[in-house]
């Protein structure tokens, strides 16, 4: 099964989880890939847990990443990073974004929510490159770019190229005015540099 | 009640141009049923939303030369369906399996009839229940009305079997299920597609030996349906929909059928398989010849064992949910140990790396959802048993509310209301009954109960949440915004005229904006101590429709916050705590505060938690000093 990418997107009802993940496969397809993408995603436009599973390679089966077999999981809120570290097989790499979305049942005093979810990652021995990406999309002007931000931060950790990956996202803003499409360019750039750095912090 | 919301209707709806022919096209299993619908030369289909279903009905209504709308019950949207092909045409009707309850009374009358153009019923389970009150298989109306059963495995088979399923009812004169589940209506995958073919379509031919169901023609018609039954079996046996993989390790063949063979197929890359697209009738003769083909039989199938029952009662020795679990999902993880230690081999340890502790994030309403001010004001109310119903108002249940104490089925508020009226102890004279029920539900199967509850002098106060959408389910138009399924003006349903018309009377009945608390309160208060029928309806649409107009955002002041906690109890989910202490009292009692901020990108400006804040805290943003926030639309 080493032939198949299993890429993991996991956030919160709302993040554009699911878009990313399509994109992803669009860009799998272009490298002329057999791709599968599936989401748990109970009510997940209510707030709730999204995970979003993309396989890919020569022919995919089954459209769930088996847990401990996850290439890269991409967190996009903290927390919910470390709600799926497990599913990483032994020297993935979690990409995750270290701003955070607390949930009604954290506010009311129900659960607490982790002291730091980065290093709770790292001290379960695993490979971890974090960033701010909500910071990073806020200081663009459209929180909304968060996800365009995480794809950025993927960009160079795919059996393919990160030309490709922008244009597909691009594509999708093709009919929108040239502020959008550069607006995104920007924050593709700014997620992709962010993981840069981020990478070099940890080997250093 | 009939102001103009109108903002966004579409006039006369424009399809795009469908992808061409021999596209390959990365599609969700719904995307590819419905490019097949409309291949198939499908003039009627109809649906009511329900996950994992509801985009079924969504994309058909974007292709052209296709008559689709949304029903307002899946009963209904089948009898459409059937209408349609007793006139000829090809008909489609979609629903999750909840719906099938619904719509099986005519299922079991149509399976004596038939059809004359080709009807096919697409079921989709929720195996695993991300989103429904409870799992079925839907595969037993199969047996139960004596019709065949198509189940496909990915997308490409959702497309092709469509295709095929159109063949068959044709064939057959037979209303043909397609079952399929969240894993085949929410995976993505490639799909070659191809082009439309326009089927003639002959008309209604009168017969009323054959149309009109009374017991001597229905009786007439039974041997026919068992004959059927017969020659699809025959057919099951030859069918090219059922084939079988010869495979290397013969010691476990597996008989299997849905998006389970994906599974099979993974985890056991060389083993003989069975695999059954038209699984019901089950095709004896081929599970006979494959036995001979391998040491020992194992069904996997999701999610009753029906196929392994009925091959087991013709004396085959197979093995199925003796070794599998009961219920839920399958999948490599599942299958992989379960079939090791069948063969007494060592269970691989696939992953040992367990999940970290982290707290739950259950769905929650949206910040400014009307249904926050409802549960708000029923969470005060003392002395009540709140009879609850399919939407996102069943999360009512939940905390900081806990204002909502029975779930079911769509519509059941109003019966069980009435059944706890009816049944109450001699403890409990003055408990208050309330039911609880959104717009669509209402009109899907809520409004029989109502007629039930005034027709037998009920002592409930019903609320009909109308928030102008099926909100659950992405928002769909409904006959209460008076919106058609391309966005176009259809007659919408006034509530306070319909529950009048039902006989709760015009004193009884109140119209209520659910943001102002003190209104909402006082009726609710009232109405639950007046022991006759009444009926509440809030008026407010749901914050992810167009009708929805964003206010000025609030904030808090800190300075100002005595952590008083009031504004957390309304469960919106942008006013997030802060800091948390407790203090003692003057009067020595002990009290917990929770000092509060508010994120104000994401506030709409409701004012819900305005009114509860003691200590005046909470006011509008500068909207000046705002980042720019591009609202939905522009």
């Amino acid at each position: 099964m080493s032939d198949i990418t299993n890429i993991l997107v996991v956030g919160t009802g709302g993040q554009g989880v699911m878009t990313a993940t399509e994109i992803l496969a669009e860009a799998a397809i272009a490298f002329g890939h057999d791709v599968k993408k599936t989401e748990v995603a109970g009510m997940a436009q209510r707030g709730g847990v999204v995970s979003s599973h993309l396989r890919f390679g020569p022919k995919v089966l089954s459209p769930q990443i088996t847990p401990g077999t996850a290439d890269v999981l991409l967190g996009f809120e903290a927390a919910e990073g470390m709600r799926w570290r497990h599913m990483l097989r032994p020297n993935g790499l979690a990409l995750m974004n270290t701003g955070r979305l607390v949930p009604p049942v954290v506010d009311i005093g129900l659960f607490e929510y982790p002291e730091d979810p980065v290093a709770s990652v790292r001290a379960a021995g695993t490979r971890v490159f974090s960033f701010d990406a909500t910071a990073i999309a806020k200081e663009l002007g459209e929180a909304r770019l968060g996800n365009t931000v995480m794809l950025g931060a993927i960009s160079d950790y795919l059996p393919f190229s990160a030309e490709v990956l922008e244009l597909c996202i691009l594509k999708r803003f093709a009919k929108k005015k040239p502020e959008v499409i550069e607006l995104n360019r920007q924050a593709f750039a700014a997620g992709r540099a962010a993981a840069a750095l981020a990478a070099q912090a940890e080997t250093a | 009640m009939s102001e103009a919301t109108a903002a966004t209707v579409k006039e006369a709806y424009v399809a795009p141009r469908p992808a061409p022919a021999l596209s390959r096209l990365l599609m969700s299993g719904n995307d590819a049923v419905s490019r097949a619908v409309w291949e198939a030369g499908v003039r009627v289909a109809a649906g009511y939303p329900g996950t994992p279903a509801t985009e079924m009905l969504e994309v058909i209504s974007t292709y052209p030369n296709i008559y689709a709308e949304w029903s307002v019950n899946e009963k209904v949207s089948l009898e459409v369906a059937f209408g349609a092909a007793m006139a000829g045409s090809r008909s489609f009707c979609a629903m999750k399996h909840v719906g099938m309850n619904v719509a099986s009374d005519a299922l079991m009358t149509m399976t004596l009839t038939g059809v004359a153009g080709g009807l096919v019923i697409a079921i989709a389970d929720d195996v695993g229940l991300s989103s429904s009150q409870n799992e079925q298989d839907s595969r037993y109306w199969g047996r139960f009305a004596h019709v065949p059963v198509l189940e496909p495995a990915d997308s490409q088979e959702a497309y092709a079997f469509t295709l095929a399923a159109f063949e068959l009812s044709e064939r057959f004169q037979v209303p043909v299920i397609l079952r399929l589940t969240t894993r085949i209506c929410h995976v993505k995958c490639l799909v070659t597609v191809g082009e439309r073919a326009e089927k003639p379509v002959a008309g209604f031919t009168k017969d009323v030996s054959r149309w009109v169901m009374v017991p001597g023609a229905a009786g007439r018609r039974l041997p026919l349906m068992f004959e059927r039954e017969n020659a699809l079996r025959a057919e099951a046996e030859v069918s090219s929909l059922n084939f079988v993989e010869p495979g290397s390790d013969k010691r476990v063949g597996f008989i299997t059928s849905g998006p389970a063979y994906m599974h099979v197929r993974e985890s056991f890359p060389n083993a003989p398989i069975l695999k059954l697209g038209l699984s019901c009738p089950v095709p004896f003769k081929r599970v006979r010849d494959f036995a001979a083909q391998c040491d020992q039989m194992v069904v996997v199938e999701e999610v009753e064992p029906l196929i392994e029952t009925e091959v087991k009662a013709q004396g085959i020795a197979v093995l199925g949910k003796d070794i599998l679990p009961r219920s839920g999902e399958l999948s490599p993880t599942v299958l992989k140990p379960a079939i090791a230690k069948l063969l007494g081999e060592p269970v691989a340890e696939a992953s040992k790396s367990l999940p970290m502790q982290v707290f739950p994030r259950p769905p929650t309403m949206c910040a400014a959802c009307p249904h926050l001010g409802v549960y708000y004001t029923l969470a005060q109310l003392r002395n009540v048993t709140i009879s609850g119903d399919i939407g996102c108002y069943t999360l009512g249940f939940g905390q900081p509310w806990n204002a909502l104490d029975a779930c079911i089925s769509m519509g059941a508020s109003m019966g069980m209301a009435l059944g706890l009226d009816k049944g109450r102890a001699e403890s409990e004279q003055d408990k208050k009954i309330v039911a609880v029920i959104g717009d669509s539900t209402f009109m899907h199967m809520g409004m029989q109960g109502l007629l039930d509850i005034v027709y037998n002098r009920g002592n409930v106060t019903v609320m009909i949440l109308d928030n102008r959408a099926v909100g659950m389910t992405g928002g769909q138009n409904n006959p209460g915004n008076g919106r058609g399924i391309h966005g176009e003006e259809t007659p919408r349903v006034d509530f306070a005229t319909l529950v009048k018309a039902l006989g709760v009377r015009e004193e009884r009945v109140h119209v209520v904006d659910p943001y102002e608390l003190p209104t909402l309160f006082k009726t609710l208060r009232q109405e639950t101590k007046i022991a006759e029928p009444s009926v509440i309806i809030t008026n407010q649409p749901c914050v992810l429709v167009d009708d929805y107009r964003a206010r000025k955002p609030f904030k808090v002041i800190e300075d100002k916050c005595t952590g008083c906690g009031n504004c957390v109890d309304v469960g919106c989910p942008a006013i997030h705590v802060t800091r948390r202490d407790k203090v003692v009292r003057g009067s020595g009692k002990e009290v917990d505060r929770s000092f509060v901020r508010i994120e104000s990108s994401a506030c709409t400006g409701c004012g819900l938690c305005v009114q509860p804040c003691a200590p005046d805290a909470i006011v509008h943003v500068d909207t000046l000093s705002m980042p720019i926030h591009v609202v939905k639309g522009s």
